[in-house]
C-alpha cells in the first residue's frame, strides 16, 4: 500500500507527456512453432546504456501454445479518476493473455524491472467458467479493474466480449457485459471516460481467424465491419455503426485522450473493392455515432511471382493496415502498412483532415526494404504493432501479426524485429540505426514501454 | 475545565472528508472541467454533500437507537468492535470503490456520494460522539472523562450538521482552489492515502473507546 500516488499517473495526457524518458520496453514473443513456449521480452531503451537496443532477458512461458499477443497494466492514470479512485495501487503488474490459449499470466515487475517474475496463472478453464469467454485479446486498466476483451467461447464460436478481472487479486469477476444487444464478433476495445462510453470493434470469431483468414469468408465480407457503443456504467449495448461490409476487419481503436471529446480513429485492414486499407474517424454524439473514412492506403500493382499465393490472383500487394496508434496530444497517428511494409505518420490535428508528415519503408511482402542497422540484408515481415512513447518523440514497431496468418502472408518465414523510429517535433519520422533488436527465433508483437506508453492509459481530466 | 472540544472536533471530521479527494470535491472538479464551467462545481456540492449527509445520517440514527436500546457498556464494546473492524478490514483489504461513470446527474451523484460515504465508514467515527453526546457524567467506565456540559444537553442531529458544515466548507474551499490556482497536477504529489490513515484512526478510535 502506498503513501502517495503511483508516480507515472497522470491526470492528463498532456501531463503525461512530462514523463521521463522510457529505459525499458517490454515485447511479448511469439514462439514460431506453436507447441513451444511463448516470451516476455524485456529490451533496453536507455541510449547511455551499453546494452541499448538489445533484448535484456526473455521471460518464458510455462506452458506451450499461448500466443502471446497483447497485454497490459494492473492499473495506469484512469487510477485518478474521481469517482473510483485508486491511485494508491501500484503500476507493478503486466498481464498477459494468450489468444489461443486463454491463459492469464500476471508478471511482477517488482523489484526488479528487467526480470518480471509470473505470480499468478489463471487457467483457461477458470477463464471459461467465470466469464463464458475464451481467446483473450486486449487488456485495459480502467474505473471498474482490469479488463480484457476476448474473441469467443470454449467451443470457438461467438459471441466475443469482455471480461473483467480484479486488480487487487486478479480474480476473474465475469462477463462484463449486461446486455449486449446485437453485438457478436469482438476484438478490440477502449472508451471516451468523460462520456461513461466504451466502443468496440470487430474482428473474427476463434474459428473464422486460427487456422488462417478464410477466403471464403472474406470475399463474403463476413469478418468484421461494425463499431459497437457501450454504457461503461451501466454495461449495455448503446447502439452500432457500420463501416459497410466491403471493409473486412475493423481493428485497432484510438480514441481522442482528451475525455472532452468523443472521436476516435479506427482501421480497416482490406476493402474487398480494391484490396485497400482505411482509416476512419468515429464520433460520438451522446446517443449515436458516425463514421467517417479520412485516409484511404491502395494496395499496389505487383507481379504474381512476388506474392504469396493467397494474393497472386489479385497482382496487387495490400497494404494491410493493422495497427495504429495516437500520441498523447492527439496529433500524430501513425499507421502500420504490413503488407506493404510501410509505417505512416499522419498529422490529425484535425481529425477529419489528416495530412502524411512522415513515412519510413521496411520490410514488405514484396519491397523488403533493409533496415539501416544490417546493411545489404533484405527485411520480412513489415511494421506492425505500433506503440509511442509518453512524449511523442520515439516510436517502437515490431513486424509479426498472428502466427496463421503470418504464414499466409509471409510464407518463407518471418525474422522477428522491433526497431525504434525518432519523431520530429513538427512531424517526419527517421529509423533509429543503433536500435534493431532480434529475438531468435520468437517473433515480436505487442510493445508495453515501463511507466506507460500511448496506447496505455486513459485520462479522467482533460489537458 | 471546558469540554467544547467536541464540537471542532466534530468540525474537524468533518473537514478531513472534505479534504479527501476521493469522497468529493474532485469529482465536482472533473465535472467542471469537463464542462469548462465552474458553474458545475456549485451544481455538484449540493448533491454530494447530500448524499454524504444521508450516509451519516443513516449510521448515527441507527447508533442513537441502538444506545438507548442496551446498556452503556454494551454498545460502547459495540462501537468498538464495529470501528476496530472496520479499520482492520480498510486497512488490509483496501479494494476500491466500482463505479464507472461521470455523468451522473443530481441523483445519480447523491448515490454516489451516499455509497462512497457509507463505504468509507465516514458516519462511523460519530460512534464516538453518539456515545458521549447525552451520556450522564456518572456511566461506568466514564470516569476518567468528564462530561461536557453542552455536549450533554445538544442532540445528535447537532452533531451530524457541525460535521456536514465542516465536511462542505473544506470541500468547497478545496475544489475551488484546486480548480482556480493549483490545477489537477497537485494530484501527482498531495493526494496522500488517506483511505489508509483513515483505516488507522477507525482502529484507534475502537481501541481508545474500548480501553477508556
Amino acid at each position: 500500500m502506498q503513501l502517495r500516488p503511483d508516480p507515472t499517473f497522470y491526470p492528463s495526457a498532456k501531463l503525461a507527456m512530462e514523463a521521463p524518458r522510457e529505459q525499458l520496453a517490454y515485447v511479448a514473443l511469439l514462439a514460431v512453432d506453436g507447441h513451444a513456449h511463448d516470451a516476455l521480452a524485456v529490451v533496453d531503451c536507455d541510449p547511455q546504456s551499453a546494452g541499448y537496443g538489445r533484448a535484456i532477458t526473455e521471460i518464458e512461458m510455462p506452458s506451450e501454445g499461448d500466443e502471446l499477443h497483447h497485454f497490459g497494466w494492473n492499473a495506469c492514470s484512469s487510477a485518478l479518476c474521481p469517482y473510483a479512485p485508486h491511485p494508491h495501487v501500484e503500476r507493478r503488474y503486466l498481464i498477459l493473455t494468450g489468444l489461443r490459449s486463454s491463459r492469464i499470466y500476471i508478471l511482477d515487475t517488482k523489484p526488479d524491472p528487467t526480470l518480471p517474475r509470473i505470480v499468478k496463472t489463471v487457467q483457461a478453464e477458470e477463464v471459461v467458467r467465470r466469464s463464458g469467454y475464451t481467446r483473450l485479446h486486449t487488456t485495459h486498466c480502467g474505473p471498474e479493474g482490469v479488463y480484457i476483451s476476448a474473441l469467443g467461447d470454449a467451443e470457438g464460436k461467438g459471441p466475443g466480449g469482455v471480461l473483467l478481472l480484479d486488480h487487487d487479486d486478479f480474480k476473474i469477476v465475469g462477463r462484463w457485459e449486461s446486455d449486449r444487444g446485437p453485438q457478436y464478433l469482438a476484438y478490440d476495445f477502449f472508451w471516451h471516460l468523460g462520456h461513461d462510453v466504451m466502443v468496440s470493434s470487430e474482428w473474427g470469431t476463434p474459428e473464422m481467424i486460427e487456422n488462417g483468414v478464410v477466403p471464403e469468408l472474406l470475399l463474403g465480407g463476413r469478418y468484421g465491419h461494425q463499431l459497437h457503443f457501450w454504457d461503461l456504467r451501466r454495461h449495455k449495448h448503446l447502439t452500432s455503426v457500420d463501416l459497410g461490409a466491403e471493409h473486412q476487419m475493423a481493428l485497432e481503436l484510438r480514441p481522442s485522450h482528451d475525455p472532452t471529446k468523443t472521436y476516435g480513429f479506427v482501421n480497416s485492414v482490406v476493402s474487398l473493392k480494391d484490396l485497400s486499407s482505411a482509416i476512419w474517424v468515429w464520433q460520438w454524439d451522446g446517443k449515436k455515432a458516425d463514421v467517417t473514412k479520412v485516409i484511404e492506403i491502395p494496395a499496389e500493382p505487383a507481379a504474381a511471382e512476388q506474392l504469396p499465393p493467397l494474393l497472386q490472383g489479385f497482382k496487387a500487394v495490400p497494404p494491410l493496415v493493422t495497427d495504429i496508434d495516437l500520441s498523447l496530444d492527439d496529433r500524430f497517428l501513425y499507421v502500420s502498412c504490413w503488407g506493404t511494409g510501410e509505417l505512416r505518420q499522419y498529422d490529425v490535428s484535425d481529425p477529419w483532415k489528416p495530412t502524411l508528415t512522415g513515412s519510413v519503408h521496411l520490410g514488405g511482402i514484396v519491397r523488403r526494404t533493409e533496415h539501416p542497422a544490417r546493411p545489404g540484408e533484405p527485411r520480412n515481415g513489415g511494421p506492425q504493432m505500433v506503440e509511442i512513447s509518453r512524449d511523442g518523440r520515439r516510436v517502437y514497431v515490431t513486424n509479426s501479426l498472428y502466427r496463421s496468418w503470418d504464414a499466409q502472408f509471409y510464407p518463407d518465414g518471418i525474422d522477428g524485429w522491433m526497431v525504434k523510429l525518432d519523431t520530429g517535433a513538427n512531424g517526419g519520422i527517421t529509423l533509429d540505426k543503433n536500435f534493431y533488436v532480434t529475438f531468435g527465433s520468437r517473433r515480436p508483437h505487442q510493445v508495453r514501454l515501463q511507466g506507460g506508453d500511448a496506447s496505455s492509459d486513459s485520462y479522467c481530466y482533460p489537458p | 475545565m471546558t469540554h467544547n472540544w467536541v464540537w471542532p472536533a466534530l468540525f474537524l471530521l468533518g473537514c478531513y472528508h472534505g479534504i479527501n479527494p476521493g469522497m468529493g470535491w474532485l469529482f465536482a472538479v472533473a465535472l467542471a472541467l469537463q464542462e469548462r464551467s465552474v458553474r458545475a462545481i456549485w451544481l455538484a456540492l449540493g448533491p454530494i454533500t447530500l448524499g454524504h449527509l444521508m450516509s451519516v445520517m443513516a449510521i448515527v440514527g441507527i447508533a442513537v437507537i441502538l444506545k438507548a436500546a442496551v446498556p452503556g457498556l454494551v454498545f460502547r464494546a459495540g462501537a468498538a468492535a464495529v470501528l476496530l473492524g472496520m479499520g482492520l478490514y480498510r486497512g488490509i483489504r483496501a479494494r476500491h470503490f466500482r463505479w464507472a461513470g461521470l455523468r451522473v446527474g443530481f441523483w445519480g451523484l447523491t448515490l454516489w456520494a451516499f455509497l462512497m460515504a457509507t463505504g468509507h465508514g465516514a458516519g462511523l467515527m460519530m460512534l464516538p460522539f453518539v456515545n458521549v453526546l447525552d451520556a450522564s457524567p456518572a456511566t461506568p467506565g466514564m470516569a476518567g472523562m468528564a462530561m461536557p456540559a453542552d455536549a450533554r444537553n445538544a442532540s445528535w442531529l447537532a452533531a451530524v450538521g457541525v460535521h456536514t458544515a465542516g465536511y462542505l466548507g473544506a470541500m468547497t474551499a478545496v475544489a475551488f482552489i484546486v480548480y482556480r490556482y493549483f490545477g489537477v497536477r497537485i494530484l501527482r504529489t498531495a493526494w496522500i492515502n488517506f483511505d489508509l490513515m483513515w483505516a488507522v484512526a477507525l482502529a484507534v478510535t475502537g481501541v481508545i473507546l474500548l480501553l477508556t
